[in-house]
């Protein structure tokens, strides 16, 4: 019976748009996004993916943009072969104008030569290795997230700030992990932190008792952990397992609820960083939020929801601009310049990379990531381990 | 190396070794009996992790809160489901392809290991992510030095240790265990005696499946994690442990399963690579071991198989 309303509403609707003078239907665009909607990163993925719809549909409901926009989601399941697959499939599409592309850093990182390849210009919504820009002069690629450089230099002058002398990293053998190890090795050793021990791990390791036993005897002040949020949450649980007291770091690829779902009380203390601003305190972060909430999607936006929405904005507003042809758009993102948006003004350099000055310290206190200076730990209300 | 470092690396070691020993010997009692593999084992595990982990959902929703209640009722449920599953397995897919060539078994069961898992993937809400699986037990510690002795981990190893004994003693001291031998060393000549071939084979399939049941919620205990693609490998390395160990001896696949998880630590401590190469170093050397004795560390005698 339902499916009879709908149609003979759509029959009602599409006379009536036959019949009314002068209100010509808009002409419909496809933009593609592609993020890991299953797997241990899926809720990033899933944050992303209705942060971007949100974009789409507030722009869908304004009267006097010239086109309509259908967003295609894509799984790259945070691995790199499936990854080239959907991105071949979206270069493939030239019904397909731009895309939102990828949160894990080895996916972006393999698919750069395919949408080279196809023309497709792409806006990267969460993936911070460097190289996804800096690494080829691809016009094609262009980043809204700032990059891992300026996490781990801003990670390892905070962490040496509190103190702490002696390190233990764990990263995994990707490229995104590796990336990591060699910018916080770099950073941490500039500003006086000792290194004692560097492990790399498999990207879906199960057991890590052996290596963290090793960690044990090193005894090291803090564990760094470069890595997406599955084996973060796995290490920092069976760090608990054989009684490790070390004070548990790590990057943007951890910062996520469901590393606190997983973990429950043993988040606790844990610090990570994110490129950008807090999206609460932004300009446009309210009005985000707020819209995110009224749309009443079923998973929350997590880290990296409000870049996903910019990026999507972006692409929308150009293709506006200079209308649905990969070509143009390419070439006017490559101009985009002091672009107005919610993570504040957009800028991108010769390599397509938004020039994000901030980084911003987190801390899970009481089941939540907050920021750095509004912890009870900056304050010194409370203590991380180490007694720091 | 200081002792109590030594003594943690043993003690994570035998806490990996119980898990896939109790994988192995499932693997070594259906060869037993029946001369097939298995291969959907490891799924098997994966499910019973998946029946634990409904039982505990199932349970906190009806406001079952005592621990000890919900652990015994999550192990029970894993166990007797997959008893049921297991015995399903043999009635309907190994029985039927008796006379078939053995490679059909092991092509069918291949096939029944991906149905059982994307079964899961599919449904089980949000069967694609990693499931948190809940800390039952108590987790007291004691520090001796380096080493840390948890109360938990104890309490899964002497469990898991426990069940592994339990089995051996129902094919060794029981009249349902000697039919068992009868019917793995002459199927026939057992047939012959009177006793009833396939009542046996559904009843092995069941004991070597409920022991995969209780591995899984072992695993999912230990880890505080479970995915729906964890059988995959578990199901490879039970294999290799029981193959390594002698196919069809139950000493055999315990003592694969402790070499196994033996050689996985030694491979993340010991080399000086990536603990990520950990599995290669691991089935590296059980290629070796199996060049210098094809039938096993422990070789079966056709008057003691089982």
């Amino acid at each position: 019976m339902q499916r009879y309303l709908s149609f003979a509403c759509a029959l009602v609707l599409a006379c009536a748009t036959l019949l009314a003078p002068g209100a010509d239907a808009k002409e419909t665009v496809k933009i593609v996004f592609i993020g890991p909607l299953t797997g241990g990163n899926a809720a990033l993925g899933l944050g992303g993916r209705n942060s971007a719809d949100l974009a789409v549909q507030l722009h869908n409901a304004d009267a006097k943009a010239k086109y309509t926009f259908d967003l295609v989601k894509y799984d790259d399941q945070c691995k790199p072969d499936i990854g080239v697959q959907v991105a071949t499939k979206a270069g493939a599409d030239s019904s397909i104008i731009a895309g939102i592309t990828h949160y894990c850093s080895a996916v972006a990182i393999a698919t750069v030569d395919t949408y080279h390849k196809f023309g497709l210009p792409v806006i990267v919504w969460g993936a911070v290795l460097p190289a996804i820009t800096y690494g080829n002069d691809y016009p094609e690629i262009h980043r809204v997230n700032g990059t891992m450089i300026n996490q781990n230099e801003v990670n390892a002058k905070l962490v040496t700030g509190l103190g702490y002398k002696t390190w233990v990293i764990i990263h995994d053998t990707t490229d995104y992990g590796k990336g990591h190890d060699e910018y916080f090795t770099k950073y941490l050793t500039q500003d006086g932190g000792k290194v004692l021990a560097d492990f790399g791990v498999g990207a879906d390791q199960q057991d890590f008792t052996a290596i963290l036993t090793k960690v044990k005897e090193l005894n090291p002040d803090v564990v760094y952990f470069g890595g997406l949020t599955p084996i973060g949450v796995r290490l920092r649980s069976q760090m608990d397992k054989l009684g490790i007291k070390s004070q548990f770091e790590g990057t943007s690829g951890i910062v996520s609820d469901s590393y606190i779902q997983a973990l429950g009380p043993l988040a606790e203390g844990t610090i990570a960083f994110i490129d950008g601003a807090p999206i609460e305190k932004l300009p446009g972060g309210k009005f985000f939020l707020e819209q995110y909430a009224a749309h009443k999607y079923a998973e929350p936006p997590e880290a990296y929801g409000a870049y996903a929405f910019v990026a999507a904005n972006l692409v929308m507003d150009t293709i506006e601009k200079v209308g649905p042809n990969r070509k143009a758009v390419t070439a006017a993102l490559a101009a985009t310049k002091d672009y107005p948006s919610i993570v504040g003004p957009v800028t991108f350099d010769a390599h397509g990379q938004n020039i994000v000055p901030i980084v911003t310290a987190y801390v899970v206190q009481d089941g939540k990531w907050v920021v750095w200076q509004d912890s009870d730990y900056a304050k010194g209300k409370r203590k991380l381990a180490g007694g720091k | 190396m200081d002792a109590g470092v030594l003594a943690q690396y043993v003690f994570n070691g035998v806490m990996l070794g119980v898990i896939y020993a109790m994988v192995a010997v499932g693997f070594t009692l259906f060869f037993g009996v029946l001369d097939v593999i298995q291969f959907a084992h490891g799924d098997v595990v994966m499910a019973g992790a998946f029946v634990g982990l409904a039982t505990y959902v199932a349970l906190h929703v009806l406001g079952v809160a005592a621990p000890a209640v919900v652990v015994f009722a999550v192990a029970c449920a894993a166990g007797l489901g997959m008893a049921l599953v297991g015995a399903v397995i043999a009635r309907w897919l190994i029985l039927p392809l008796r006379a078939a060539p053995a490679f059909n078994t092991l092509l069918v069961t291949l096939m029944l290991g991906s149905i059982l898992r994307e079964l899961v993937r599919l449904f089980y809400p949000n069967g694609s992510n990693p499931q948190p699986f809940p800390r039952l037990l108590p987790s007291a510690s004691v520090n001796l030095g380096h080493f840390t002795l948890r109360l938990d981990t104890t309490i899964l190893i002497i469990a898991g240790l426990v069940m592994i004994v339990a089995v051996n003693l129902v094919v060794r001291r029981t009249r349902l265990g000697l039919a068992i031998r009868a019917v793995a060393q002459d199927s026939e000549t057992a047939r012959v005696m009177g006793i009833d071939f396939e009542r046996v084979v559904l009843v092995t399939f069941a004991i070597g499946s409920a022991l995969a049941g209780f591995a899984g919620v072992v695993y999912g205990l230990y880890y505080n994690e479970v995915n729906f693609d964890i059988g995959l490998l578990l199901g490879v390395i039970g294999f290799s442990a029981a193959v390594v160990g002698g196919l069809g001896s139950i000493y055999g696949a315990i003592l694969g399963g402790f070499l196994f998880a033996a050689l996985q630590t030694v491979g993340s401590v010991a080399l000086p690579v990536s603990s990520a190469y950990n599995n290669v170093f691991a089935f590296a050397v059980v290629i070796v071991l199996m060049t210098w004795k094809p039938t096993g560390l422990i070789a079966e005698r056709a008057s003691e198989r089982v």
